[in-house]
């Protein structure tokens, strides 16, 4: 799960990390309040879960509160790579001398939380990264030991010459591995980490994204989740306890298994149809979530047809079969639907998926194929 | 023959009581496995379907001579499952439970691997070795004896394979998911390495999925080590970049993880990859029939002094059919 800046920043002070002063505000009056408590210039930044915000025109510094009220004005309901920005934070302007790069990601090679540090920080990180990848140290920390002092010395001393410095950026690291730890992250960045004229360090964006199988002893963080940053069928599937991700195309899928899913998906491809959607009703075969996921796939007005493929081991094929049944009866659905049921009381499902209209196919490639002519056949007619 | 479990697999199951547990130390029994305990705190003394429950692994191990731990207890309490399994002396931890949190996997790895005990999962299927022995939740009425060795990211689409695989005819030795996390416990290349070693184990099924990099890492281990052949599958082609696909290790980030880099990997290795799961059991044969002409025309050329250059003409043969197909 993503969380925005000024969320990330909340759970940096709580670590103790130095982060300006700010605020979030959903509306201009709101903004224009909160720059005038601040009482000097200021930055608006636009809340929303994408990288590259300042490039695209979504953060601005705003040198008095008329210019607030302009840019706020501007970045509220802005459109950033498809994302609508409902929140900005007003946060304290702060002259910047160097900008430096530190985050943490959750390795799957080292299978430890690997530190990343960079002198070249900034919004051009991402191809620092992939140009000059000798200007970014990387340390791979023990999980069970920690991160030590002296790890955490000799990274900063890779940003910074002078010990004050070196110091601080210290402290910061060793934070901003206690948060890394603290919120279950995957990934926490501080991009950039600026130094100021008078010799302070200071972290002035912040990401952070969140394991989500930790949420569950994160109360606090979980309930940061912006639903309005995220699609509402996604949100549906996530509370109807399916994975669910929105796709263009025009064939729908319901598969059990999340490699199976993918594989069915990439089969409607690959013989000429457009998947419109990853679903994967996951092991335990529970009717009505077979209703939850027919009804989210349904309400897609660009659906021509809809494949169900499932390979039974836990999940057993009658349930899946009454979970059809129950469906069509509540939704009625228009398009057509062709079924795959193959495996754990395959024989039972057959006659209760005989209550109901529907084509069916024996193996993975014919559903496929099946659903990609019914999806044709529908436009034509 | 077999990897990581046979006939002198003694299962010990943890979380025998709960609803995933019960039903699945009973297939397991059912199969052939010797599930020899369960564990549930506070019901230690009692039986499920005639198997002695204990209150803990380490008295579960001391009783029966459990070699082998699987663990069906929910996500919150699945760590300390495993750490609890590894104490007990167990030399084998499958973890069936999803929704472990990837910090805490990174060091109960590092527990476990330090202690030299292996750790399959979690969020995996577990294994079968057909005829043997069955850990995990996989159907077994869809594997058949034989000699190949499958090993998967997947669980269902895992049983798509097999069930290919057995549908013309080419039964499995050990057939084994390795989960879809991030963090796990064995990889890829662990499992090709014991196929490897493995005297009935003639080819290798390898099915892949978007994130991370073990495909790739697994190709460069099959040129460099392996004389068995090897065909793939790699789940995620029409994946969009930065959504979980369900798996919490199935993510394209920051570009890297992509299916096309992975089957160009594969194929640039040698090993040619399905467009369909069923397409598997086809391609093995004629990789499988490739590598049988290559034995008799390089015995014929061992005659004349030299077999080095034919491996090198075979090997890209492979790539150049692989290619075809995919156009196709």
């Amino acid at each position: 799960m993503k969380i925005h800046e000024y969320q990330a920043k909340e759970l940096f002070l709580q670590a103790g990390m130095p982060v300006p002063s700010g605020e979030i505000a959903t509306n201009v009056a709101d903004a224009v309040s909160i720059a005038e408590s601040i009482g000097r210039p200021v930055m608006v930044k636009a809340q929303v879960h994408v990288g590259g915000r300042g490039k695209a025109g979504g953060v601005k510094y705003a040198e008095n509160v008329e210019a607030v009220r302009v840019w706020a004005q501007k970045i509220l309901g802005m459109d950033i790579k498809g994302l609508t920005v409902k929140k900005i934070l007003i946060t304290e302007a702060v002259e910047i001398v160097t900008e430096c790069y530190v985050g943490i990601i959750l390795d799957r090679v080292t299978k430890c939380p690997v530190i990343m540090v960079s002198a070249a920080g900034g919004i051009d990180i991402e191809e620092v990264a992939a140009n000059t990848p000798e200007k970014i140290h990387k340390l791979a920390v023990d999980p069970i030991l920690g991160l030590k002092d002296y790890q955490a010395r000799e990274l900063a001393s890779k940003l910074y010459k002078d010990i004050k410095l070196v110091r601080q950026a210290a402290k910061i690291i060793s934070q901003l591995y206690d948060v890394y730890w603290m919120s279950d992250a995957s990934l926490v960045e501080i991009n950039p980490l600026i130094t100021t004229p008078d010799g302070k360090v200071l972290a002035i964006d912040a990401k952070l994204n969140v394991d989500d199988n930790a949420l569950y002893r994160r109360k606090a963080i979980a309930e940061m989740r912006d639903l309005d940053a995220e699609n509402p069928a996604e949100v549906e599937a996530r509370e109807g306890d399916l994975s669910f991700v929105k796709l263009d195309g025009n064939i729908g899928c319901i598969v059990n298994g999340a490699g199976l899913a993918m594989a069915t998906m990439d089969l409607v491809k690959y013989y000429g149809g457009e998947p419109a959607n990853f679903l994967d009703i996951g092991g335990s075969s529970n009717p009505q979530k077979v209703l939850t996921a027919m009804r989210i796939i349904l309400s897609d007005p660009n659906i021509r047809s809809v494949l169900i493929n499932i390979f039974g081991g836990i999940t057993r094929c009658d349930d899946v079969a009454t979970g059809i049944v129950l469906a069509y009866e509540e939704l009625k659905p228009e398009v057509p639907i062709v079924v795959r049921l193959t495996g754990t009381n395959e024989a039972q499902a057959r006659k209760i998926l005989k209550q109901v209209n529907l084509k069916s196919a024996d193996t993975l490639d014919n559903v496929v194929k099946e659903a990609i002519r019914l999806a044709k056949l529908d436009e034509i007619g | 023959m077999s990897i990581f479990i046979n006939k002198k697999t003694k299962v010990v199951v943890q979380g025998i009581t709960g609803r995933d547990g019960s039903f699945h130390a009973t297939q397991m029994k059912k199969y052939g496995t010797d599930v020899v305990a369960g564990v549930t705190p506070g019901k230690g003394g009692t039986k499920m379907s005639g198997i002695p429950v204990f209150e803990s692994v380490a008295e579960a191990v001391k009783a029966t001579k459990a070699n082998t731990s699987v663990i069906y207890v929910p996500p919150p309490f699945a760590i300390d499952a495993i750490y609890e399994a590894a104490d007990a002396g167990v030399s084998l931890i499958v973890c069936i439970t999803e929704g472990v949190p990837a910090n805490d996997m990174m060091k109960v790895y590092k527990y476990t691997k330090h202690r030299g005990i292996r750790l399959i999962g979690p969020n995996c299927p577990g294994l079968i070795s057909t005829d043997q022995s069955k850990v995990g939740i996989m159907p077994g009425n869809i594997c058949i004896k034989g000699s190949v060795g499958v090993v998967s990211r997947s669980g269902t689409l895992t049983y798509e394979a097999i069930w290919a695989l057995t549908c013309a005819g080419m039964g499995q030795t050990t057939c084994i998911g390795i989960g879809g996390d991030q963090i796990i416990g064995t990889n890829f290349i662990d499992t090709l390495q014991a196929f490897e070693n493995d005297k009935e184990t003639k080819a290798v099924v390898m099915i892949g999925e978007i994130g991370g990099s073990d495909e790739e890492e697994a190709a460069k281990f099959i040129k460099k080590h392996m004389t068995k052949p090897v065909v793939g599958f790699i789940a995620g082609r029409t994946a969009p970049p930065g959504k979980r696909m369900g798996h919490a290790g199935a993510i394209i980030s920051g570009g890297t993880g992509t299916a096309e880099e992975k089957v160009k990997a594969l194929e640039a290795a040698g090993i040619p990859v399905a467009a369909s799961p069923t397409q598997l059991p086809i391609l093995l044969k004629e990789k499988m029939d490739e590598l049988k002409k290559k034995a008799k025309t390089s015995k014929k050329m061992v005659m004349k002094k030299t077999s080095k250059p034919m491996k090198k003409v075979a090997a890209k043969k492979g790539v150049k059919k692989s290619a075809a197909k995919k156009k196709k």
